[in-house]
């Protein structure tokens, strides 16, 4: 009782040759996802096809591609919509194709390097290790901070970022400038600056506003926040930072 | 092959191995070790590790309520049923709101109570509320956290390596093939493959922490990636050493079928019910009564019982026809059943991605659109996802799947590592879901895995980084050479017969991990007896044999995953024999193992020790 097969085509490329599309007819039923499918032209016909993925549940943000030229999880993405259509699956754009689907992760981690994702100052060491027997003795209600729903709510949506690059894959922008932070990356600057616990607002802002590729290049097309799976909304938090930039 | 000369290499990057690097750096930095690296070696870039998954949260007793130390030991005792360690579990435990304290300070977006401190929730087993949380995503924000601190004290190669603090180098994606060892039998390091520049790299240090994680993904119905594949436990056995207790696999009662994605503990917690096909409450008729009034969980009761309870519970409702059928998708179609995806019929093994399976109901329609909200956002995401209901207005089917290692590499409370006769390997550590600590005994308790990932692998770094004071390691010796060539002969040798495998064979790795999965679910699960642990052993000795003669179509040398698979379906078969072999021997229920043909406990227990024998045959004994 399948429900048929779906023409899915790939973009492959070896690393130094031009990229191919190679199509491959795919059995299928509601709940084939994009990964699925993936994983069935590996196992069955070809076993060099090379994509990332680990979860399957939309979390651990591995399985990023293009498909019909836009960016998806392919692990949350079902088939059975593009039935009639097919589907085209490639790598996600703006970023170096490693091989077949796996593109190049340290650009961007680069860039999010770049936007201090940690707390500032750094924090004191809590003492490294006692003895064995001295570890109840702590004063726990002074070691933790408190912090009130309103203030957990300022960046709880913008800490959901898993890191997918989806965003990159949708900023038009990046095919300008490919030195733009992006979107990511600043939306987790936003992350620590709005924590109550965190005072790098001002390091972090320099990093960005001091700097032809931080947040200036964003011309506001929304895309990032369209197509991220987490519902954090990248293009509001650059915004943000334009208009404090501006002094608005 | 490239060598890379480091103070501490720790093979993992989730929340132990990022735990460990951290702990290494305070640890270098106290001593003035200014020059001292840490290297990193990851399969996946590290936000990718497995801990993103874990949901419902970490135990640690707060002192802002009515919870003692003493019980939250004697409930992880309790659960352990005799095989838990006191000592280990007071260590470990005691440290653990000290760890979840220190991870505040870093930035985790910890839940809060009503004063604004650190919330804790009810858990399965557990006396007391004590399980700190992150809405339904702790692991997640726990690995981001540690990951971004750790960005903090990273080196990358565009930076000036020459860094003025002990640093972390990382390496993403490479796979640890074997250990190296001296010739007196302490480690010196690690073998792995470069997926991106392709090649093999010997990485020589004076100590190394393994935090490769659990091996549940060997079973084909299981809540953990397809990454979670016991590489780091199959290295030990390599290097001769020992695994102890690793026939306990925690199947975890609540997970969607056909995908196996956990529905956190912390759904029943919140005050979700399980029903049968009649939508009566069924534990209560399997000993986990009285039945506690809907949304008003009671601690060890119900659905908050232990797990392996509910599980067994499960099988039993099964057995007397109070389950529902469930059937997921179309015979062939592409799709999810376990990581063999693939889906095609395989006649021999008589399974296909149509899964036939049995189910449960959850109920959370009463729990109320604020709490699903704010603190089950995730499961509510994931049931509208892959099984299409909206569990305001809807029942999720839930099924058990094989979710947690008990067992692993033995260790002290600090993460040395111990061989089969018990004692240290020198400069050998492991920590997180690989070891066996002591903790877990039989049956872990939920949320006491996370903790344990950040006392012990914290621990582990400090040691491993004190070990390295009379090494002329990296800080001592010029980056990136060694002229050990004991050493390097002993990695060139040991990643020759992995290399090999490329272009050879005609045995499909999928179809080994599909049947792999299959044999366990159907005969290493919830129970089992001689018979069918007889049959698991067979069936594994003949897909061993198979796997001598796996095809590796892939011939390429840079992001070669058809390979990778291939590696990692030999480790889960190497596990896999280990856990039937010391299923099969022991006599006993006990925990997470439960035997139909020997339904008691022995009065005395004991531990179980496998070691590789000559023939490649695993060797158990109990202690
Ligand atoms: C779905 C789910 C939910 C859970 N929920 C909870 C919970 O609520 N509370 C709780 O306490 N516990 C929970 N657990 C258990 C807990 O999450 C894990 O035990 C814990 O995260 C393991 O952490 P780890 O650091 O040991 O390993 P992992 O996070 O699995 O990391 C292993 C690391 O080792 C690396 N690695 C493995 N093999 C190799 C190799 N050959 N070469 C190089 N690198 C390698 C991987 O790349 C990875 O970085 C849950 C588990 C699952 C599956
Ligand atoms: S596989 Fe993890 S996000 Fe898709």
């Amino acid at each position: 009782m399948s429900e048929g097969t779906i023409r899915v085509t790939v973009t492959r490329q070896e690393p130094g040759q031009p990229p191919r599309d190679e199509t491959y007819d795919v059995p299928f039923d509601e709940r084939t996802s994009v990964l699925d499918a993936l994983d069935w032209i590996k196992d069955t016909v070809d076993a060099t096809l090379t994509f990332r993925w680990s979860c399957r549940s939309a979390v651990c943000g591995s399985c990023g591609v293009m498909v019909n030229g836009r960016p998806v999880l392919g692990c949350e993405t079902f088939v059975a919509g593009y039935a009639t259509s097919g589907i085209t699956v490639g790598p996600m754009s703006h970023a170096a194709v490693q091989r077949d689907l796996a593109v190049d992760t340290e650009d961007f981690l680069a860039k999010l390097r770049s936007a201090f994702p940690w707390m500032l100052p750094e924090p004191a060491a809590l003492a490294v290790e006692g003895s064995a027997g001295d570890g109840g003795a702590v004063d726990l209600a002074a070691l933790v901070s408190t912090q009130t729903l309103e203030q957990l709510e300022a960046f709880r949506t913008l800490a959901q970022c898993i890191d997918c690059m989806l965003c990159y894959a949708a900023c038009p922008v990046l095919a300008e400038v490919p030195g733009f932070t992006g979107p990511a990356a600043i939306a987790t600057a936003q992350r620590w600056n709005h924590d109550s616990r965190d005072g790098g607002d001002e390091q972090r802002f320099e990093a960005l506003a001091d700097n032809e590729e931080g947040i200036w290049p964003c011309i506001q097309n929304g895309a990032c926040t369209r197509v991220c799976p987490k519902g954090v909304d990248p293009a509001k938090a650059i915004k943000d930072l334009q208009r404090l930039a501006m002094g608005a | 092959m490239r060598i890379e000369a480091a103070d501490v290499v720790v093979v993992g990057g989730g929340a132990a191995g990022l735990s460990a690097a951290l702990a290494a750096l305070e640890t270098f930095a106290t001593d003035g070790r200014n020059a001292a690296r840490v290297a990193l070696v990851s399969k996946v870039y590290p936000m990718r590790s497995h801990t993103v998954a874990a949901e419902g949260g970490a135990a640690g007793v707060v002192p802002w309520g009515d919870d003692s130390l003493d019980a939250h030991l004697a409930d992880t005792l309790a659960s352990g049923s005799g095989l838990g360690d006191q000592a280990a579990a007071q260590w470990i435990l005691e440290r653990a709101p000290r760890e979840l304290a220190r991870l505040d300070r870093l930035g985790m977006p910890w839940s809060r109570d009503d004063s604004g401190r650190p919330a804790v929730r009810r858990f399965g087993g557990m006396s007391n509320p004590r399980t700190w949380f992150a809405a339904d995503k702790t692991g997640f924000h726990m690995l981001h956290t540690l990951f971004q601190e750790s960005l903090r004290h990273t080196l990358t190669t565009a930076d000036s390596r020459d860094s003025a603090a002990p640093s972390i180098i990382r390496y993403d994606e490479h796979i640890a093939l074997d250990l190296l060892m001296s010739d007196g039998g302490g480690a010196r390091g690690i073998v792995a493959y470069d997926q991106q520049q392709g090649h093999v790299v010997a990485f020589v240090a004076p100590a190394v922490i393994l935090a490769t994680g659990g091996a549940a993904r060997a079973w084909g119905t299981s809540t953990n990636a397809g990454i979670v594949t016991g590489d780091g436990l199959s290295m030990a056995l390599r290097a001769g050493l020992a695994l102890r207790d690793i026939e306990f696999v925690q199947v975890h009662p609540t997970c969607l079928p056909a995908t196996g994605i956990l529905i956190t503990e912390a759904a029943r917690g919140e005050g979700g019910v399980l029903l049968d096909r009649n939508g009566d409450r069924y534990l209560a008729d399997y000993g986990l009564g009285p039945v506690t009034p809907v949304g008003q969980p009671v601690p060890r009761t119900m659905e908050l019982g232990p797990r392996d309870r509910l599980s067994q519970a499960f099988w039993k409702a099964d057995r007397d026809g109070r389950t529902i059928p469930w059937h997921d998708g179309a015979d062939g179609a592409a799709g999810s059943v376990g990581a063999a995806g693939g889906g095609e019929t395989d006649a021999a093994s008589g399974t296909s991605a149509g899964a036939r399976r049995n189910v449960v109901h959850l109920d959370l329609r009463h729990v109320g659109d604020f709490l699903l909200k704010t603190r089950l956002p995730l499961v509510t995401g994931l049931a509208r996802r892959y099984v299409g209901v909206d569990p305001r207005f809807g029942l999720i089917p839930v099924c058990p799947a094989a979710h947690y290692t008990m067992g692993g590499i033995p260790t002290t409370p600090q993460g040395q590592v111990l061989d089969g006769a018990g004692q240290a390997v020198p400069g050998l550590y492991a920590a997180g879901e690989c070891a066996s600590t002591g903790l877990h005994g039989a049956n872990r308790l939920g949320s006491n895995s996370l903790v344990e990932t950040l006392v012990v692998g914290r621990a582990a770094g400090a040691l491993a980084a004190g070990d390295t004071g009379s090494f002329d390691g990296l800080s001592a010796s010029p980056r990136y050479s060694t002229t050990d060539k004991a050493l390097t002969d002993q990695a060139e040798a040991l990643a020759q017969p992995w290399l090999a495998m490329r272009g050879q064979g005609s045995e499909s790795p999928a179809h080994i991990r599909r049947d792999l999965g299959a044999l366990l679910d159907a005969d290493v699960g919830i129970y089992c007896d001689a018979d069918g642990l007889a049959r698991a052993r067979a069936s594994i000795d003949s897909l061993r044999q198979r796997f001598a003669d796996v095809r590796v179509a892939d011939t390429s040398s840079v992001f070669n995953t058809d390979w990778a698979q291939a590696l990692q379906v030999g480790a889960m078969l190497d596990v896999a024999a280990a856990v039937v072999a010391a299923a099969e021997g022991r006599h006993e229920s006990r925990g997470a193992h439960q035997r139909i043909d020997h339904p008691d406990a022995d009065a005395a227990p004991k531990h179980s020790i496998v070691v590789t024998g000559q023939t490649g045959v695993p060797e158990v004994s109990y202690v």
